[in-house]
Order: C-alpha cells, then sequence, then structure tokens
C-alpha cells in the first residue's frame, strides 16, 4: 500500500468519524445505563425497528453467551419494543426518527456509541437477526474467546453471515416470540459461497447463500455480501465503514490467512427469513431506507411473489458450531 | 514432606490462591514470588487470604516482564527462601499461579521420594529445539537485547539485525555451554543450591541478565553444571502454539486432563470453574481416574497448530482465503476432465461412470448452464446450476464443487464451447487429470445439420479458442497430469489411452476394461474436414484424416468396438 492510499484511507477513516460524532445529535436518550458499565465488560451494540418479535429471545443469547451490556438504538419503533428495550436492566437505548439511510443504514449511530462507550472493550455490532457463534461456544463463554484473542494480540473476529431458512414456504411457519427461531428456520446452504477480496479495504468479499441462489441468479454481483467482522476489541479512532462489512484502519480487515493457515471464525446465523419476513420486505419496500436503493427488498418483492421456497434438496440442516466447522464455513484455527 | 512449591504469581489472583491452598494443605511448603506490576492493594488482600497457613511464604517482589531477567531473579530469590526456610525439603518445583495439580498431592511425593536425586529440567542445546520463536536460537547467548519484544518489536528486530550485520558477538562465559527448555522445572536441593551459591554466580547472572528470555535457560544451562542426574522433561504439562505461546486449558478439556497422567498443567483459563472444581476440591473423583492417554492432548494441539499453519487443502473461506502458490493444494480433491470424448463417443458419460465409479458431470462450463451430473438443477452444498452465477466466480465454482464432494472423484467435459477462463486455473492445479482429444468438437459440427456457412465460422472459432487452451495447457508451470491427442491419433487405437486414464482415477479394481463405450459413426468425416479446406478454412488439430477411408467402410456401415489386448 503506497504512502497516498495510506494517506486517503486516514482522511477517509477522519471523515466517518466526523459523520458519527455530529450524527449523535440524532440519538435522544431513553434509558442510559451507561454508568453501569465496568471496564472489562464485553458490550453489544445493535440498531434495531419494530423487531419486537425478535428481541426476547435475541437478549437471552447474548446475556448466556456472557454480554454484559447492550446499547441499542431504536430508529422510530411503532410496536412497543422501546419500551420493552428501556425497561431492561442491562440495556442502555438511544431512539432517533431520523433517516436510516441518511445515517448510512445506522453506521453512523454505530460508529458513534462505538466511539463513545465502546473503547477499550470488546464490542460485539450485530443486527436483531443474527445470532453470533464461534468456536467452543456450546462450553466456553464469549469471555473464554476475548482472553483468547488478547492473548494473541488479536483485534477483530471474523463471523460471515449464513442465511437460514424454513423448509417450504416462508409464511407458512409460525415462530413465537421467545422461542429459538432456529427451530423454525434451521437450513442453510453449505457450500456455494464466493470470495474475492477487496484491494481498497483489504477485506474479502464474500456472496453466495439462498439470496444469491433465488434472488441474484441474473445478477450476481449485486448479491448480498456475506462477509461480517462484529467482533472487535474497539478504540475509538476506528470505525465501520460499510455496516459491519468492513472497517477502518484497514489492518483490522485482515481476518483471513493468505498463506495456507486457517485463522479463528465464527459465524452470524441470519433470522431474516422468519415468517415475518414478507410483511417486513412490503414495508421496507415503502419506506425505501436500505441499502443500493433498496434492491435487495425489490428482489425479495420479485423473488417472493413467484417462488417463496428456499428450500432445496442439498440444504443442510443447523445441528451445532462443530458440524459448520467441518463443512468449513468456520474455523477453530489454532484454539483447541 | 520433601517438595516444596515455588509459585510465580502474575493474574488470577484468586486463582493462585486457591492452588496455594491446595498445596499447603497437602503439607507442601509454598513460597509466592508476586509480580511487582499487581497493585498495593490487590497484594496486600492475597497475603492476608493466606495469612492462615504458616506454610505459605511470600518472596521479595520484581517486576516481571515476559522474556526478561525478572522472571529468574524472581525464581532464584524465591528457591533460596525455600532452601533457607524449609529444612525438610527435597525437590523445589517451580510453577506458576495459572498451572493446576492434576494429580493428588501424595503421588507427586511419592514420584519424587522414589527419586531422590533426579532433578527434572527439560534442557537441550540449541543446535536441537525446533521451537524457537523469531528465529532465535543460539543468538539469544550471543546478541544484546536492549529494546522488549513486546512493546518495542520493530527497534527489537532492527537492533538484532544490526547486531548480525556487524558480526557483532558476546563471549559465552567459560564452562557453561547453552542449553534451552521449559521454564517449568523441578530440581533437588542439592543441585539448586549448587547453582545459588556458585562462587561464580555473579559472573553468570550479569551474563544472563542480558541473554533474550533467560527463564527458559538460565537453569537449564547451570543445572547442566551440577547434576549427576537429569531427566530432560518438564513435570508440568504444557502445549505451545505455533507463535511459541502456550495454550489454554478449558472446562471442555477436563477429560483430556484427567486422562493426560500429568502432575501439573499450565496455563488454565481463570474462569475455568469446573477444572477447578473438579481438581482442586474433588479428590476422589480425580483419583478414580480412567486409563491414563497422554498421546490424545498432543494430538489435539498439534492438530490446532497444524490448522492454522497449513489449513484444510482445497478449502476458501473467511478466514483462509491463500494467496496464489500458497494454497497447499488448489482444490481439495483429484479430478479428471474429458475435453472431446463425449463428442467422439455416444454414450461416454454413462460408460466412464459405470467404468470408474465415479461421479460424472457433462459440460460443467456449458455457455447454458452446468450440467450437473443426473440432469439436477442444485448439487452438493446447494451449488446452482446457473450460468451467470458460475461465471462470476469459474475458479470459485469449481473449488466449491470439490469441497462440497470431498471423498467422491468428479469428472466433468470440458471444451472450447466452455467458459474458457477456468482452462489455466486447472492447468496449475496438480489435482487435476485433463485429457484432451483435440479437433473433436468438429464431430459435433459434421453431425449437425446447419448451414455450410455457419458451420465453417463456428469451426474456425472452435479451433482458434481450443487452440490457445492446448497452448495453457502445454505452458511450463503446468501443474496438472495433463495427456493430450489428435483426433486422428486417438480413433486409431482408442482403448489404451482409454485404458490408462481408467487405472489412474482407480477408484476400481485395475481390470481390464470389459466394456468400450461406443464410437460415433465417422464415415464421411474426412470428406466433411476437406470441405471445410475447400471452403478455406484449415482444420488442424484433428490430425490427419484421409478423405475416403477405403478398406474400413468396406466390412460394413458400423463400426464395432474393439478391446486390446495384451
Amino acid at each position: 500500500m503506497g504512502v497516498w492510499q495510506a494517506y486517503r484511507l486516514r482522511l477517509q477513516r477522519r471523515r466517518w468519524r466526523i459523520r458519527a460524532f455530529r450524527k449523535r445529535r440524532e440519538l435522544n436518550p431513553v434509558a442510559n445505563r451507561t454508568a453501569d458499565i465496568r471496564k472489562t465488560d464485553i458490550l453489544l451494540m445493535c440498531t434495531q425497528r419494530n423487531e419486537g418479535v425478535r428481541l426476547p429471545w435475541f437478549l437471552d443469547y447474548y446475556r448466556n453467551m456472557g454480554v454484559n451490556h447492550f446499547l441499542f438504538v431504536d430508529n422510530d419503533s411503532n410496536d412497543g419494543s422501546l419500551d420493552y428495550l428501556a425497561s431492561q436492566p442491562d440495556v442502555s437505548i438511544w431512539t432517533t426518527q431520523s433517516s436510516y439511510k441518511r445515517s448510512r443504514f445506522g453506521v453512523d449511530w454505530m460508529n458513534w456509541l462505538l466511539m463513545r462507550y465502546g473503547h477499550g472493550h470488546w464490542c460485539l455490532t450485530v443486527d436483531p437477526d443474527e445470532l453470533f457463534l464461534y468456536p467452543f461456544c456450546d462450553t466456553r463463554p464469549l469471555r473464554a474467546l476475548t482472553d483468547w484473542l488478547d492473548a494473541s494480540s488479536i483485534k477483530s473476529f471474523s463471523a460471515m453471515l449464513l442465511d437460514m431458512y424454513p423448509k417450504g414456504r416462508i409464511d407458512h411457519q409460525t415462530y413465537e416470540i421467545g422461542k429459538n427461531p432456529l427451530d423454525t428456520i434451521s437450513w442453510f446452504d453449505s457450500g456455494n459461497y464466493t470470495i474475492r477480496k477487496n484491494p481498497q479495504f483489504g477485506n474479502l468479499w464474500i456472496q453466495g447463500g439462498p439470496r444469491a441462489r433465488m434472488f441474484f441468479a441474473d445478477k450476481p454481483d449485486l448479491a448480498p455480501a456475506l462477509n461480517k467482522i462484529p467482533l472487535v476489541k474497539w478504540d475509538r479512532r476506528y470505525a465501520y465503514v460499510s455496516s459491519t462489512h468492513n472497517l477502518l484502519p484497514r489492518g483490522l480487515n485482515l481476518v483471513y490467512d493468505e498463506w495456507g493457515g486457517e485463522k479463528a471464525s465464527g459465524i452470524l446465523l441470519h433470522t431474516k427469513f422468519l415468517n415475518v419476513f414478507p410483511e417486513k420486505a412490503a414495508e421496507e419496500l415503502e419506506r425505501k431506507q436500505h441499502y443500493g436503493a433498496s434492491r435487495e427488498y425489490l428482489a425479495y418483492a420479485d423473488g417472493i411473489k413467484d417462488n417463496p421456497e428456499l428450500w432445496c434438496k442439498w440444504s443442510e440442516k443447523y445441528i451445532n458450531w462443530r458440524q459448520l466447522e467441518i463443512l468449513g464455513l468456520m474455523s477453530k484455527g489454532n484454539w483447541a | 514432606m520433601s517438595v516444596g512449591i515455588v509459585m510465580l504469581v502474575h493474574t488470577a489472583l484468586h486463582r493462585a490462591q486457591q492452588v496455594a491452598r491446595h498445596w499447603a494443605t497437602a503439607g507442601c511448603p509454598v513460597v509466592i514470588h508476586v509480580d511487582k506490576m499487581v497493585s498495593k492493594q490487590a497484594y496486600d488482600t492475597f497475603v492476608a487470604d493466606l495469612a492462615d497457613l504458616p506454610g505459605v511464604l511470600f518472596s521479595k517482589r520484581h517486576r516481571c516482564e515476559w522474556g526478561t531477567w525478572g522472571l529468574v531473579a524472581a525464581s532464584q530469590d524465591a528457591s533460596e527462601m525455600m532452601l533457607d526456610r524449609f529444612e525438610e525439603v527435597r525437590h523445589v518445583y517451580l510453577a506458576s499461579g495459572s498451572c493446576l495439580p492434576l494429580r493428588p498431592v501424595e503421588e507427586l511425593v511419592e514420584y519424587l521420594a522414589e527419586r531422590p536425586r533426579t532433578d527434572f529440567i527439560e534442557s537441550a542445546t540449541t543446535a536441537d529445539v525446533p521451537w524457537t520463536v523469531g528465529g532465535l536460537d543460539h543468538e539469544r547467548f550471543t546478541l544484546y537485547f536492549p529494546f522488549s519484544w513486546r512493546k518495542n518489536r520493530y527497534l527489537f528486530d532492527k537492533f538484532v539485525e544490526i547486531q548480525r550485520n556487524m558480526r557483532l558477538k558476546r563471549r559465552i562465559p567459560k564452562g557453561i555451554v547453552p542449553h534451552m527448555g521449559s521454564q517449568w522445572w523441578c530440581l533437588t536441593r542439592q543441585t539448586l543450591s549448587a547453582v545459588l551459591q556458585d562462587p561464580e554466580r555473579a559472573k553468570y547472572d550479569a551474563y544472563f541478565k542480558r541473554v533474550w528470555i533467560p527463564d527458559e535457560s538460565y537453569f537449564q544451562t547451570l543445572s547442566r553444571l551440577y547434576s549427576t542426574n537429569i531427566e530432560s522433561r518438564s513435570l508440568t504439562l504444557s502445549k505451545f502454539d505455533f507463535q511459541g505461546k502456550p495454550h489454554i486449558f478449558y472446562d471442555d478439556h477436563l477429560q483430556l486432563l484427567r486422562r493426560s497422567d500429568c502432575f501439573v498443567a499450565r496455563k488454565i483459563w481463570p474462569n475455568a470453574d469446573r477444572l477447578y472444581h473438579a481438581f482442586l476440591t474433588d479428590s476422589e473423583a480425580a483419583m478414580s481416574r480412567q486409563e491414563p492417554n497422554p498421546g490424545k492432548i498432543d494430538r489435539i494441539f498439534a492438530k490446532a497448530v497444524d490448522r492454522r499453519t497449513r489449513g484444510r487443502s482445497g478449502l476458501y473461506m473467511q478466514s483462509r482465503f491463500p494467496n496464489l502458490g500458497w494454497e497447499n493444494g488448489v482444490t481439495a480433491g483429484k479430478y479428471s476432465v474429458f475435453q472431446g470424448f463425449s463428442e467422439l463417443f455416444q454414450d461416454f458419460e454413462s460408460w466412464l461412470s459405470r467404468a470408474t465409479g465415479a461421479q460424472v458431470h457433462g459440460h460443467l462450463f456449458a455457455p447454458e448452464r452446468a450440467e450437473f451430473a443426473g440432469g439436477q438443477s442444485v448439487i452438493n452444498g446447494a451449488l446452482s446450476d446457473n450460468a451467470k452465477l458460475r461465471d462470476g466466480n469459474p475458479k470459485g465454482f469449481l473449488t466449491n464443487l470439490l469441497w462440497n464432494t470431498r471423498g467422491e472423484r468428479q469428472c466433468f467435459q470440458y471444451g472450447p464451447r466452455d467458459n474458457p477462463k477456468i482452462n489455466q486455473h486447472m492447468a496449475i492445479d496438480p489435482n487435476a487429470q485433463i485429457s484432451v482429444i483435440s479437433g473433436a468438437w468438429a464431430v459435433a459440427l459434421f453431425k449437425s445439420n446447419a448451414n455450410f456457412a455457419d458451420i465453417r465460422a463456428q469451426a474456425a472459432l472452435l479451433q482458434k479458442i481450443e487452440n490457445k487452451m492446448l497452448d495453457e495447457l502445454r505452458s511450463p508451470d503446468v501443474k496438472a497430469r495433463v495427456r493430450i491427442w489428435t483426433m486422428a491419433e486417438f480413433i486409431e487405437a482408442p482403448m489404451e489411452p482409454l485404458q490408462v486414464i481408467i487405472d489412474e482415477i482407480g477408484q476400481k479394481s485395475t481390470r481390464r476394461l470389459a466394456e468400450a463405450p461406443r464410437l460415433e459413426d465417422l464415415t464421411g468425416f474426412g470428406r466433411f474436414l476437406q470441405n471445410l479446406k475447400n471452403q478455406g478454412m484449415h482444420p488442424y488439430l484433428m490430425g490427419d484424416f484421409p478423405v475416403d477411408p477405403i478398406p474400413r467402410s468396406a466390412q460394413g456401415a458400423q463400426r464395432k468396438p474393439y478391446l486390446v489386448k495384451k
């Protein structure tokens, strides 16, 4: 990387940080319990809108994992999820009516919270429909992972997005609040992911899975990116660039090994295709607040009309992280 | 009691306290060294918590940064205190705060009592150890290291480089031969006191103060001077990863540690409640151990190092994306590519699958779709047959297919009509077996019902593409197993090359082929090529075909398959 490019990336990082700083005014605190955060706590950052259905399981899942404090930005919910979150003892929540799109799909808000409260903490930045998995997550708490990362001088941890879907039509499932969504949507694509390197930021760009297979088969370049780096030992000088797909400084994107070995990595189980999805997709299409002129939601609207079955004969049924490790979707690296 | 424990404590004081208590209540005197970096307040609480145990003492505190002299100074002071204050101690065991005794203390005492003259200290000359970090082995003893490796890596490396270039060398004191080994030892009073009371000690200390990582070499070197019986191994189980950092044990290692047959293990994660509970409070259960199986720990950690450094062949994923040439196997398994065979033989694919038992696909890189075996539209791993998805990343498509079907031999057809981008990737892949009958694409044109002008244009195009493909397959950096025949060459004796290819695939028993694929009827093919020539297009890839092959067609209309017998 030349000096000139390094300089430009530095400028860009600064721009994102200034932007995040300015966007802080859009966030109005509803319940600020950040005074409870202790020095070694693991934090979770999340933007949500009308995800009341998912939240009870989401909070339980991450509490059991060992997250100590949740920091939410509520983007104008009207399903009571704001009050629900505000009443939780380990949640701090801000609300905003501002445009999701103009905050670069929530990234500015997340960057601000990270900058303000995340410095020096291990921070997990996820969406409400993402469930994080890491090697040995059934026997070791998240703290074991972060301690190991600290001891290995690793600052960022990759977790690819894995789209989960049901067998049968999406709207034919029923999901009960507080239940494990993986009981209803337990299938995934195991081996159709393609990878390219992003020369500017050095991160991998991964596409594929059921969304590419069903909704973007004719325009594969536009298929959504699945690479994510959700777990970072945050420093106030860092900034996420595009969702949690990549961040700056670019060294943090080097979560993969280039010399034949495997680094440790996890998975984000993506529970987007719960039965509430078609309704949500219609609403999001109306709001036009999503990435790339909401083309993803346009494609869904088309796809869902014609053929809502994502399941195929070669779909895999989710069992546990070890299964994903064997399939080569995540890796233990040298953690044993 | 004959064993005294010297404990070096840095962090997780509550765990260290638990372990110290465990040793002390079993009757072993304990001398604890607490790192000077620990705050006064934490230290005082720690001391107060252990005040009820008379057999626990605290030695003078030093600052212990990794790789520096502090650790040796701490061990020296604490050992002196141990030898001084506890007359009955015969062996001194050096342990850290994150060590955990696995077997009951009595067993260790018994074991050492049976070996009163043995020093357990891993100690090897620098030429014989593979596990040094940063490539520094002998140079640890001959260079200067004024900069911290942890905090000032750049200056550390630069300074080493400068010294190498200047051929600067320290003199090793007379009489000692540098040895290295695990820093966790168990020495007899005799050896240890000899080391500590050596009249030359000041000289040795001055030397080792400037050696890099002296805690791995000070006692290891000096005990060689005095010990009568060194057993060069550590009684502490400790595994290292590829960066030389110790592996950590967690709750889920409980069974593994129970069967490890070692006295002490490090390093234990401080929050591994189950481990501490099982080994410190539940000695009954620990006693009723299963059959020891110490090899298993070795295997698990060796595998982890291998996974981190070499990875799984043919896997491309979020945390493994090797640079070109660093793949350790471009693809996950061997596969065979056939070019021109399905054009020349009528039922080649089904025949091949019968003859080899492998999975035989059609043209995987055909312009319309990927022709998966059995006409499936999706295959293992939910890989789609969509041509656009495939052509977005042809190499990824192939590596995915081979990863998804690993364990099952894959064969597929290829040709100049197909996506040409994949050809060079296959050519440099040692897993590929590529067999080409050049010019066989003309058979399909010959059979077709198109206008001759179109055929001519098509033939010219395909020939151009195939010629480029053949060039790629003949380039000097090809690593695939490539065989190329012209079509004329091949049909002279088709069974022989087929037998060779099938034998190399080697799925089924290596019997002679009992059944041959049916050759297309080529009557008039020579005439067809001549017509192309007459139209000004020169077909050369198929070799020389006579315009009228007189004798063969004279016997009968249908050409019979035949076998070559040796």
